[in-house]
């Protein structure tokens, strides 16, 4: 009896007697949720263009985030004593996206190029591989100690209706959202954006109507790179530029099998489920198991949605035949 | 002309369906088993034995166990660490519990709790299919290492909460603790592997493997010929756990001694295991052998080149090795994305006509 109470009846008790905090919780979860949805962002794009599950997004973000770190503070890449005078925030970002871009060509060339056409679970294994490549190289290249990243986001908290917000995650609500609006814009009005959906809907019907599949890869794994890169500069300058930065992906991917491998929509919506469930749960209900759920509560939450939804909220009904 | 099978008649269906129908097969594998068991304990360090042939078998397991599932029945798994970590954790709890109970018998019973809790988490796969199910299984990974990093019983209350292996022997011979000598403790694992790999060919020869594999070809054809998707994919995942959880209980009891299980069986396992299955040949024995001492090798090979052979720094070599392994992986996978096990085919194909390929 008291298990059941203490499971069914006294955290509901709680959210009733504080809403405030309960509603503080909510919107903390919900920022969270947003910043989840931005690596989950990159999954998709990369899925549904060219059905890879791309593994090495995680570190993807991370090397983004070195990198900028490197160039902000000038460091020489693989001669970490040297020290350049570093760059101005805003040329930094886009030096970096810029080498995210070309890292997009690299892979494109080097491992995408030769595996066409082969079976999904060996092109997920090589972006494992490249993951670990990645991880070396950036090591390698800038050093692997805790680096701080700066860009000048606003930090500190507020008080709006008795709840405590804190203004970098408004901040990071912000740039997620304007993202998002950007990549709406860029896949429904543009051509290439027109070039990206066919593809997606189905790679030889675009390739037959004339659609360079091969550039349009790269686009789409530069726009990744992008991705990778808004969300390493959000991670990193929340939690400091570190290995564990890559391990967000495996944070990222419950939101991904909840919203949907091909839905953008899914990625953001399920961002932020997982992100308040989470939050919630961990205040809530994790003291009853001595706390440390959110490693795996966000991926039984998004299994019981799969029990239901075997392709996701947002995700293409899935056809079978034989 | 090394390498041929001519003269050699099936008279019967047994001799037909043999596992090496080839003779020459037959006797290289007897003779490569008959060379790890009788010849290699003489000569063998303390090194080699538990730095490399230990864990490439241990491995092996783990590997037969996940070329079961991803290999024969299709169903990719990313869980393979934390169902090592409930074969180890069962090994703890059944060899401290019961003092008097054959390691043999502990470690089937690991098997068999594994086996369970595998068909547990095999359950969603009626539902989900491919990266949604890959995905799913990574809940069993996160929740499996917290629940015994949580649970003080699951490591006997100690404060630590590291599984130490007390000593064991089998046939009154010490084969776990720190003083078990390394060449008893590889015996025992090899006449472990010999058993289990034996059992696994057999299963996936039969029906069973049969069901298995018409899942993996395409699961709505095979359930409207008659194969029942829901007894042959919970099998394959009970069966796949069941080796993948004796491997974990033997990476505890032979090779770790001690393990903190969180740490040991983190997802990384999981990966690693589900490289050796997929560089060795997915839905190949031979596959699993091979991707299991690739993987367990060539970060040690890699190590001693550069730290020994070209004296970098430790820190620097990790780093390199880093790169030089998701580099190989790439490799193999676009050189040869069924393995290395297909190579082999091949160079067998080849050795047949050599030399004279016309």
């Amino acid at each position: 009896m008291n298990v059941l109470n203490a499971v069914f009846v006294a955290p509901f008790l709680d959210m009733a007697d504080s809403p405030a905090f309960f509603f503080e919780v909510v919107i903390g979860g919900m920022m969270t949720g947003v910043m989840y949805s931005l690596v989950a962002l990159g999954f998709v794009l990369i899925f549904k263009a060219s059905s890879v599950f791309n593994f090495a997004q995680g570190v993807f973000a991370l090397f983004a985030a070195m990198t900028l770190v490197g160039l902000m503070t000038g460091t020489v890449p693989f001669a970490l004593d040297k020290a350049l005078p570093g760059m101005p925030a805003f040329v930094a970002i886009v030096l970096t996206g810029v080498v995210m871009v070309g890292l997009a060509f690299l892979v494109e060339r080097v491992v995408l190029r030769p595996m066409v056409n082969q079976d999904h679970i060996i092109m997920f294994m090589s972006t494992i591989g490249i993951a670990f490549v990645l991880e070396g190289f950036g090591d390698l290249m800038w050093g692997s100690d805790v680096k701080l990243l700066d860009i000048g986001i606003p930090t500190g908290s507020f008080f709006f209706l008795d709840m405590m917000i804190q203004v970098f995650d408004l901040w990071a609500a912000g740039i997620a959202g304007v993202l998002v609006l950007s990549l709406a814009v860029f896949f429904q009005k543009t051509r290439t954006g027109r070039a990206l959906r066919a593809v997606a809907d189905d790679h030889q019907a675009a390739l037959s109507v004339g659609i360079p599949l091969k550039s349009i890869w790269v686009i789409v794994w530069s726009v990744a790179g992008i991705v990778a890169l808004v969300a390493g500069i959000m991670w990193g300058s929340k939690s400091g530029v570190q290995f564990s930065l890559s391990l967000i992906a495996l944070r990222a991917l419950p939101v991904l099998i909840l919203g949907g491998f091909t839905s953008v929509p899914g990625a953001i919506v399920g961002g932020l489920i997982i992100g308040v469930g989470e939050k919630v749960a961990e205040v809530y209900w994790g003291p009853l198991v001595n706390g440390a759920i959110e490693n795996w509560f966000a991926y039984v939450l998004a299994l019981v949605f799969l029990l239901f939804r075997p392709q996701g909220l947002f995700g293409e009904k899935i056809i079978e035949r034989v | 002309m090394i390498y041929r099978e001519t003269g050699q008649f099936k008279p019967t269906y047994q001799s037909d369906s043999a596992v090496f129908p080839i003779a020459q097969d037959r006797w290289v594998v007897i003779a490569f088993v008959a060379f790890l068991a009788v010849v290699v304990p003489f000569f063998g360090s303390e090194y080699l034995f538990q730095a490399i042939l230990v864990p490439v078998l241990i491995y092996s397991i783990a590997a037969i166990g996940l070329n079961l599932l991803t290999g024969y029945c299709g169903q990719l798994s990313l869980g393979t660490g934390g169902f090592m970590a409930v074969g180890a954790v069962a090994c703890y709890k059944f060899s401290t519990a019961f003092p008097e109970m054959n390691l043999v018998v502990v470690l089937l019973l690991s098997g068999v709790v594994t086996a369970g809790v595998g068909l547990i988490f095999g359950v969603p796969s009626l539902r989900i299919k491919g990266f949604y199910l890959a995905v799913a299984t990574l809940a069993a990974q996160f929740f499996l290492n917290w629940l015994f990093n949580k649970i003080a019983w699951f490591q006997n209350y100690t404060p630590s909460g590291t599984l130490t292996m007390p000593p064991r022997e089998v046939f009154g011979v010490l084969v776990t603790s720190a003083a078990a000598q390394p060449h008893h403790r590889y015996l025992f694992c090899l006449a472990m592997v010999v058993i289990l790999a034996l059992a696994a060919t057999n299963i996936v020869r039969g029906p069973v493997g049969r069901a298995w594999m018409a899942i993996r070809d395409m699961d709505i054809a095979a359930e409207l010929i008659g194969f029942r998707p829901f007894q042959t994919k919970l099998l394959a995942f009970s069966v796949s756990s069941f080796y993948v959880g004796i491997a974990g209980a033997l990476a505890l009891a032979l090779w770790l001694g001690s393990v903190e299980t969180a740490e040991a069986f983190d997802i990384n396992q999981s990966f690693q295991v589900l490289f050796m299955v997929i560089i060795g040949g997915l839905g190949s024995m031979l596959g699993s052998f091979i991707g299991a001492a690739f993987i367990v090798l060539m970060p040690i090979v890699l190590t001693n080149v550069m730290v020994y052979g070209l004296g970098f720094e430790a820190v620097t070599a990790k780093h390199f090795e880093f790169i030089f392994f998701g580099g190989l992986i790439i490799f193999f996978l676009i050189v040869e994305p069924h393995g290395i096990a297909r190579l082999w085919q091949i160079a067998k194909e080849k050795l047949r006509l050599w030399p004279f390929p016309h």
